[in-house]
């Protein structure tokens, strides 16, 4: 599976986001509490820009009138039309099985084992300890 | 199911233009319903007299509703788009650079109808205060918007619970060619062929300009008689029962006998209600027309000569040919594309459509009966 | 030419309205003495005037059909050979502003309905009328008749004061549902505010059409709310509603739900999926073109076979000669709106009384 080195991990601290294109692809790519997702930036509904999109919780119910709320931070709402999406695994809420985005496999790897991407590290003589965010593709 | 139309080429990205994409497209668009908004309500204070300033900085608006705002809060800040928040400041809709960045620069519209919403002065109780903002409204549109973009064309903001004072402010307007039609909103005091509307009408008529009623409105009654819903999906849900009523009063009332050149558009209340409705009135013509002998004609034939309906929000059937059925049932001269932009619920004029929607059909909706309807030119 | 409809279940047929006198005779003594002493003669509505075309058709206003349980079934049961009739009574029980009336009512016109109608063909069944002012003294009222099996179902209108999913009209569910009874939700107006979202509009031709929307109002109501959620075996039935305005309105709800589901977030699927779970509707009228193509496309967008139900809507002027039908149904389906769908909705129609 290809890597692609798209980012230095400083440039995206816990509770940021950013959006980078992949071998043509639009991908963006959320740092949630120090954990890394990366996902498809266009929204399968209707296209529009999941980078722009709302982080909420996952909003559950068992009796009309009352509200669970959890994973605060972990569901994706489309900018457009609010669709909601978890980013953990793409999948949308409304229709788990048809609707999901791609979502890509994230990892931050030390800088000496990289190959060159899009976002050509540059190595500065402290560059060899920065850690940098590679995303793999499919 | 796919449901991206197969002829037009995805914008690459929402915030710059892409001329090879336009030139791809060869469709100039004409957009029935796009939302312009006040940075702040100080925008009008240049189109007021010092009297209605005043009295606005001291009582505010007094919506039908008892709200200042809307009765049901929405799903998204101002119920906008996310990415359609201007970077200098301002709601949605506000910034014309944007709005040309990010949709009419983007999408190659050649031309996009206003609708104000909001503070308008339509709802209002007091009907002098509502005249004079609906006054101050129509010159902040053609000044921020249509003067500097002529893409844009501005709407005749009316009070139309006043139909004279209405039919006044369209005959002060209607000579100016920044305006493309009048603009009313579908939950009037009462319904919208009642007498008290007609000096709209006649003026419209006089004029050569289309009445656009868009949805929304507070009529001082619930939605329905059914009564307040208690959640906004099932409010947003509703807006085509405010355009059922809108038709079925101005066919009843027999505002296109009198009328006949009158041309009327449904905005954003969507279109799949309208072959239902139509068979509906004509079955119920059929056993009640002695109570409406002033009607010449079958309903349907009013609605097929007389009423428009902008496409957005787009159905989203399962079977997309549930919805091209519908669109043939209605007329493909009737149906006009609208996006409502910058509305959360938005319409991407390059994604919205049936797959399966022939493309002379397409260019019908998007751009050749918009020509026909709206005063354009 | 008479289609073969024998064994049909007619799930929407109109006695004739009775007088309050004639309720006041199954009233107690009080209430019978306060339609008496007050000068309670009429109480009529605006609903179907008297005597419009649409609201008995010439043939049946001239053989006064809906006026006996004799004339009825000769116009129809006996004519068609239909295997029951479900009477709704509209009697505007849910007009009174005072409960206690509003109740007083109700149940006579239940008593009425049991001792006029019920009593005299056993092929007749029935809605109880309930007197939807108080959900307290609805309940009552199906706990008072339950037991007699002849009442399949509950009967509201479109249009009252609130939508009907508000949780205030759970109880009158929870009855219904525990008792196998259905709940009929039928076209009318308790008039306690105006028919449309825009006022009082001048015809009465604009207040009929205006009930499709008031169908909206609670379809919506009823799916949002939760109360199949609440009340997983509860069928709702929409009477005389127009059917071919369905579709289009659960497109739009089911797209407005995968926005903001968040709101509703106890609806664990697709609001057309509790739609086509819990809701029927009767056939008359259907507005549209009665010919094959159109009536086959429309079917096609329902995407079910269970939710019709076959009804005359007598003696409402729905169809001409015997056309009650419409063209070119399969079979199979033709079957199941003329028998199954019924029996499956209510499932005390196969119980003696």
């Amino acid at each position: 599976m290809p890597r692609h080195v798209v980012a230095r991990a400083e440039e995206l601290p816990p509770g940021t986001r950013k959006l980078v294109n992949v071998a043509g692809r639009d991908i963006v790519i959320f740092n949630i509490k120090g954990e890394l997702f990366a996902l498809s930036d266009k929204c399968p509904h209707k296209g529009g820009s999941l980078a722009r999109g709302k982080l909420t919780g996952l909003v559950v119910s068992a009796e009309p009138g009352t509200y669970q709320y959890s994973r605060a931070g972990e569901m994706l709402r489309c900018p457009w039309h609010g669709w909601e999406f978890d980013v953990r695994t793409g999948r949308s809420w409304c229709d788990p099985n048809r609707l999901r985005l791609m979502n890509y496999k994230v990892s931050v790897e030390p800088g000496a084992a990289l190959v060159a991407g899009p976002h050509v590290a540059e190595t500065f003589a402290v560059a060899v300890e920065d850690a940098y965010i590679v995303v793999e593709t499919k | 199911m796919n449901l991206d139309a197969p002829f037009l080429v995805e914008p690459k990205s929402e915030s710059s233009a892409d001329p090879e994409r336009q030139a791809k497209s060869r469709l100039k668009i004409i957009d029935g319903d796009v939302h312009p908004a006040l940075r702040t309500p100080a925008d009008l204070k240049p189109y007021l007299s010092q009297r209605w300033w005043e009295h606005f900085q001291t009582w505010g608006g007094r919506r039908r509703s008892g709200m200042s705002y809307e009765p049901y809060p929405k799903s998204q800040p101002r119920a906008s788009r996310r990415d359609a928040w201007p970077q200098e400041g301002g709601a949605p809709g506000s910034s014309l650079r944007l709005m040309r960045e990010q949709y009419l620069d983007a999408y190659g519209i050649e031309y996009g109808m206003l609708g104000p919403l909001g503070l308008t002065g339509q709802s209002e109780f007091n009907l002098d205060f509502a005249g004079a903002i609906a006054s101050a409204v129509n010159e902040w549109q053609r000044e921020t918007f249509s003067k500097p973009e002529p893409r844009l064309k501005s709407a005749i903001v009316v009070p139309y619970d006043d139909g004279e004072a209405a039919a006044r402010e369209i005959d002060k307007r209607a000579d100016d060619p920044a305006y493309a039609q009048v603009f009313m909103l579908t939950r009037s005091q009462e319904p919208a062929g009642r007498k008290r509307y007609w000096p709209i009408y006649a003026a419209a008529e006089r004029h050569g300009l289309p009445v656009g009623l868009h949805v929304f409105g507070a009529s001082g009654h619930p939605y329905t008689g059914a009564g307040w819903p208690s959640y906004y999906i099932e409010e947003s849900s509703g807006h085509s029962t405010s355009c059922q009523t809108v038709v079925t009063s101005l066919v009843m009332e027999g505002v296109f006998e009198r009328f006949p050149k009158l041309k009327v558009v449904l905005i954003e209340g969507g279109f799949g209600w309208l072959p239902a409705l139509t068979w509906r009135l004509d079955k119920l013509f059929e056993r009640m027309r002695s109570e409406v002998p002033h009607l010449r004609r079958r309903p349907s034939e009013y609605i097929r000569e007389h009423i428009w309906v902008t496409t957005q929000p787009m159905e989203e059937p399962k079977d997309p040919r549930h919805l091209l059925d519908v669109m043939e049932w209605i007329g493909w001269d009737r149906l006009l594309f609208a996006s409502d932009y910058p509305h959360w619920d938005f319409d991407d004029p390059v994604r919205a459509f049936p797959a399966g929607l022939p493309r002379e059909r397409l260019q019908a909706i998007l751009t050749s009966n918009g020509k026909a309807v709206y005063r354009l030119a | 030419m008479t289609q073969d409809i024998t064994g049909a279940i007619d799930c929407d047929m109109h006695p004739r309205l009775p007088t309050p006198k004639a309720l006041s005779a199954h009233m107690d003594e009080f209430w019978r003495d306060t339609v008496e002493v007050r000068g309670i003669d009429v109480w009529d509505s605006m609903a179907y005037p008297a005597n419009a075309p649409f609201t008995v058709r010439p043939d049946w206003r001239k053989a006064r059909a809906d006026a006996t349980p004799a004339g009825l079934a000769a116009a129809t049961l006996d004519r068609f050979h239909f295997a029951h009739g479900l009477l709704n009574c509209l009697f505007p029980v849910q007009t009174f502003r005072d409960e206690n009336l509003g109740a007083a009512f109700a149940r006579a016109t239940n008593d009425w309905i049991r001792h006029e109608w019920l009593d005299q063909d056993p092929r007749l069944r029935a809605s109880l009328v309930l007197p939807i002012q108080s959900p307290a003294r609805s309940v009552e009222e199906i706990e008072r008749l339950a037991g007699d099996t002849r009442f399949v179902q509950v009967l509201l209108l479109a249009m009252g004061e609130a939508p009907l999913g508000k949780s205030r009209y759970w109880p009158i569910y929870a009855a219904a549902e525990k008792h196998g009874l259905a709940v009929g939700i039928h076209a009318g107006s308790s008039y306690h505010q105006a028919v449309t979202g825009s006022g009082w509009p001048s015809y009465f031709i604009e207040d009929y059409a205006a009930q499709a929307a008031g169908f909206h109002t609670q379809l919506g109501s009823l799916i949002c709310e939760g109360v199949f959620v609440k009340f997983p075996k509860l069928k709702v039935v929409l009477i005389e509603s127009g059917v071919s305005w369905l579709p289009p309105y659960l497109w739009r709800l089911a797209k407005s739900w995968r926005g903001v589901r968040q709101e509703v977030p106890w609806l664990d699927r697709s609001p057309e999926e509790f739609a086509r779970d819990h809701v029927r509707l009767t056939l008359q009228p259907f507005d549209a073109p009665p010919d094959a193509a159109h009536i086959g496309r429309i079917m096609d967008q329902l995407q079910s076979d269970e939710m019709l139900l076959f009804a005359t809507d007598f003696p409402h002027w729905q169809f001409d000669e015997e056309a009650m039908l419409p063209a070119g149904l399969p079979t199979e389906l033709k079957r199941k709106i003329l028998i199954d769908n019924a029996r499956a909705t209510y499932p005390r129609l196969g119980s003696q009384p």
